[in-house]
C-alpha cells in the first residue's frame, strides 16, 4: 500500500487538519484507492508533452501599479472572530 | 398567483415589460413557493424582504422606462457567490456566518440587469460533489421522484440547490458554477437546462475558490432561450480576475432558433462506456436523429484520452483546491476552534471547519504536490490534461459540435453511493473533459427514463462558440419536446 497511516499524518500535519489516531488507518485505506485508481495515468504517453497550466493561451494582463482599493479597516475586521482597535487578534505567534 | 411561478424567464420578462403583472407580485408569488418547499431544503438562506424592495425597485424602473434586461426577474443565487451583506457560506461549517463585504461580479451583473434575490441555494460543500450529499446544511432533495416510488432522490451536485429551485418553480432560473460537471449533472437529474460557457466567459471574482483553472460560473434555467438570457448577462470581462476573457459577448439568446442546417456533429465513441443503461444508450440515438432531422451531418470522431480525464480531474482540482482552501486558518473571518497554541488552533479550526469529503480532497491535494511527488503526479496530470485539450482540437477539424450524454444514469437515491468515493467521481465522466479543456457544454433535458426520470444530453461546442452550442441545444430542446415536470408533492 502506498499510503499508509504514517504517510497520513504526515499529510494531515502538512495541511494543518486535526485527525485524529483512529481516523488515520481508515483514511488511508480511502486515499490508497483513490491514488490507485488515479494511477492508470501513467499508461498515457507523455512524453514531450508540455504541461497544461491555463486554458487561456494569453499572456497575464498587467495592470498599473497603483493603489485602487483600502483604507476601510472596519469592513476588513467585520467577519473577524476576534479583533480590538482596528486589529485582529490572534493567537500568540512568536514564543 | 401560483401560475406566476410556472413562467419561463422570457414569458415572465415578456410579462412585466407588458404591465400583465408587477415585479412585486411575481417575487411574492416565487417568496411564497420557496417558503411552501422548504422540504426540499433547496436554499440555505431566503432573502424575502430584500427580494420585496428590489421588485419594488424594479416596479420603479419599469415605470420609469430604465428597465434592464432582467428587470423584475427573481432569481437564487449558488451560495457559493458572494452578496453583499447577505450570508455566503460555500455550504461550509468553516466559513460561519461569513457577510462578504463586496458582490462578485456575476451578481453584480445581474442586478445591474434588474433581477431580483430571493436567497442563497444550497450545493455540496465548497462545490465538491456530485449528489449535494456534502452540503453542512444536509442534501437537496430532488423534487422528482421515481414513478411510483417515495425514495428521495438526489438531485446531483455541486448545484443541486439551483437545480432542484429551478425545476420546482422556485425561481425564474439561478446561477451556479462548474468545475466538472456541477452545473451539468444536477440540470440532467432534475429536467433543466444548465450551460457552462468557455473558461473566462465569467468573473470568478467574488466567487469562492475550489479550483480556479477549472472553475466556471453559468446559469440553471427552465429552456435553452432563458439559460442564454441569463449567461449574457452573467458574462464579460472583469479586470479583477485575471484570466477574464476581454472577448465581446454576444446577445446569446440571438442563437435559439437558428437554422442549424450544415452544421457537422460529432459523436465521440469513447463515451460509450461500459455499464452504462440502455436507456441513455437510446436518447443519445435519438438526439443523433432529431440533428440529423435538422439538417446536420454526423460524424463519427475519437477522443481517445476521455478515460483519463476523470483521474487527471483529481489529481488537479485538489492540488488547486488544497492551495485555495489554505486561506480558511480561523484568523480573519469565519469559525476559529482554539487550541493550546497557534498551530493546534488552524489543525482544530480546520478539522472541525471542514466535512469528510474537502478534508479528503485536501489531503489528496496535498499529498500530490508533496516533495518527491509533483513530477509523478502534478505534472504528468498536466501533461494528461494537455493531451485532452488536442483530443478536442483535433474533433473540431472535421465537426463543429459534440453530442453526447451528460450523466451515466439518472438520478440516484441519496444515501446510495456516499460510501464509495470513486462510484461517486464517476458520475462526473462525461462532463469533467471540457472544465479541463475549458470548452463550453450544456445539458439539455431530453427525455424520461423507464422510471420516468428526467434525462439528459451534453453539446460541447469550440471555445468561446456558445453561439452554436445554443442554436443546436434550442434543435434538440426542440425535437424532443420535454414539457415533464416533477409532480408537486413537497
Amino acid at each position: 500500500m502506498a499510503i499508509d497511516a504514517e504517510t497520513v499524518r504526515k499529510v494531515a500535519r502538512l495541511a494543518r487538519i486535526a485527525e485524529p489516531e483512529e481516523r488515520l488507518a481508515p483514511l488511508a485505506q480511502e486515499l490508497d484507492a483513490i491514488m490507485q485508481w488515479i494511477e492508470q495515468l501513467q499508461e498515457v504517453d507523455t512524453d514531450g508533452v508540455e504541461p497544461m497550466t491555463s486554458v487561456v493561451a494569453r499572456a497575464l494582463p498587467l495592470r498599473d501599479d497603483v493603489v485602487v482599493d483600502g483604507g476601510d479597516p472596519a469592513r476588513v475586521l467585520a467577519n473577524a472572530p476576534r479583533t480590538t482597535d482596528g486589529f485582529f487578534i490572534v493567537p500568540k505567534v512568536v514564543e | 398567483m401560483s401560475k406566476l411561478t410556472a413562467l419561463t424567464l422570457k414569458a415572465a420578462l415578456d410579462g412585466l415589460k407588458a404591465r400583465d403583472f408587477s415585479a412585486v407580485e411575481i417575487t411574492q408569488a416565487h417568496v411564497e413557493a420557496v417558503e411552501a418547499a422548504r422540504t426540499l431544503n433547496a436554499f440555505v438562506l431566503e432573502t424575502p424582504e430584500k427580494a420585496i424592495e428590489m421588485a419594488k425597485a424594479s416596479d420603479a424602473r419599469i415605470a420609469a422606462g430604465t428597465a434592464g434586461p432582467l428587470e423584475g426577474a427573481p432569481l437564487g443565487i449558488k451560495d457559493l457567490f458572494c452578496t453583499q451583506g447577505v450570508r455566503a457560506t460555500a455550504a461550509s461549517k468553516i466559513l460561519g456566518e461569513f457577510k462578504p463585504n463586496y458582490e462578485s461580479t456575476v451578481t453584480s451583473h445581474l442586478w445591474r440587469d434588474g433581477a431580483v434575490m430571493l436567497g442563497k441555494l444550497n450545493m455540496d460543500e465548497f462545490a465538491m460533489g456530485s449528489s449535494n450529499e456534502t452540503s453542512a446544511f444536509g442534501p437537496v432533495v430532488n423534487p422528482w421522484k421515481a414513478r411510483g416510488g417515495n425514495q428521495s432522490l438526489t438531485p446531483g451536485g455541486s448545484s443541486g440547490g439551483s437545480a432542484a429551485a429551478v425545476a420546482a418553480d422556485l425561481c425564474l432560473g439561478a446561477t451556479a458554477t462548474d468545475t466538472g460537471g456541477s452545473i451539468r449533472q444536477p440540470a440532467a437529474f432534475t429536467g433543466t437546462v444548465g450551460i457552462k460557457p468557455t473558461y473566462g466567459r465569467c468573473s470568478r471574482w467574488g466567487v469562492v475558490a475550489f479550483a480556479s483553472s477549472l472553475d466556471q460560473a453559468g446559469p440553471i434555467a427552465k429552456t435553452v432561450e432563458d439559460a442564454a438570457i441569463l449567461l449574457t448577462s452573467m458574462s464579460g470581462h472583469d479586470a479583477k480576475d485575471s484570466t477574464s476573457l476581454d472577448e465581446p459577448v454576444p446577445d446569446f439568446a440571438s442563437f435559439v432558433g437558428k437554422s442549424i442546417k450544415g452544421l457537422r456533429v460529432g459523436v465521440p465513441k469513447e463515451y460509450r462506456v461500459d455499464g452504462m443503461p440502455a436507456e441513455i444508450e437510446k436518447l443519445w440515438a435519438d438526439g443523433v436523429e432529431w440533428l440529423k432531422a435538422a439538417g446536420c451531418e454526423i460524424v463519427e470522431v475519437s477522443l481517445p484520452h476521455t478515460k483519463y480525464a476523470l483521474p487527471a480531474y483529481y489529481i488537479v482540482a485538489p492540488a488547486e483546491a488544497s492551495s485555495n482552501l489554505a486561506r480558511y486558518d480561523g484568523m480573519r473571518y469565519g469559525l476559529r476552534v482554539p487550541g493550546a497554541n497557534l498551530t493546534q488552533t488552524y489543525e482544530q479550526t480546520r478539522a472541525q471547519g471542514f466535512g469528510a469529503e474537502v478534508k479528503r480532497r485536501i489531503l489528496i491535494g496535498t499529498y500530490v504536490l508533496s516533495a518527491g511527488y509533483y513530477d509523478a503526479y502534478y505534472l504528468k496530470a498536466q501533461r494528461v490534461r494537455r493531451r485532452i485539450a488536442d483530443d478536442f482540437d483535433q474533433a473540431w477539424r472535421t465537426c463543429d459540435v459534440l453530442l453526447t450524454p451528460t450523466a451515466p444514469s439518472a438520478a440516484f437515491a441519496l444515501g446510495e453511493r456516499m460510501a464509495d468515493p470513486v462510484a461517486m467521481y464517476l458520475n462526473d465522466v462525461f462532463t469533467v473533459t471540457t472544465n479541463l479543456a475549458g470548452l463550453p457544454s450544456i445539458s439539455i433535458p431530453a427525455g424520461l427514463d423507464a422510471q420516468g426520470l428526467p434525462l439528459g444530453l451534453q453539446l460541447i461546442g469550440r471555445a468561446l462558440d456558445e453561439g452554436t452550442v445554443f442554436s443546436v441545444a434550442g434543435a434538440i430542446e426542440d425535437a424532443a419536446g420535454f414539457r415533464s415536470k416533477a409532480e408537486r408533492w413537497w
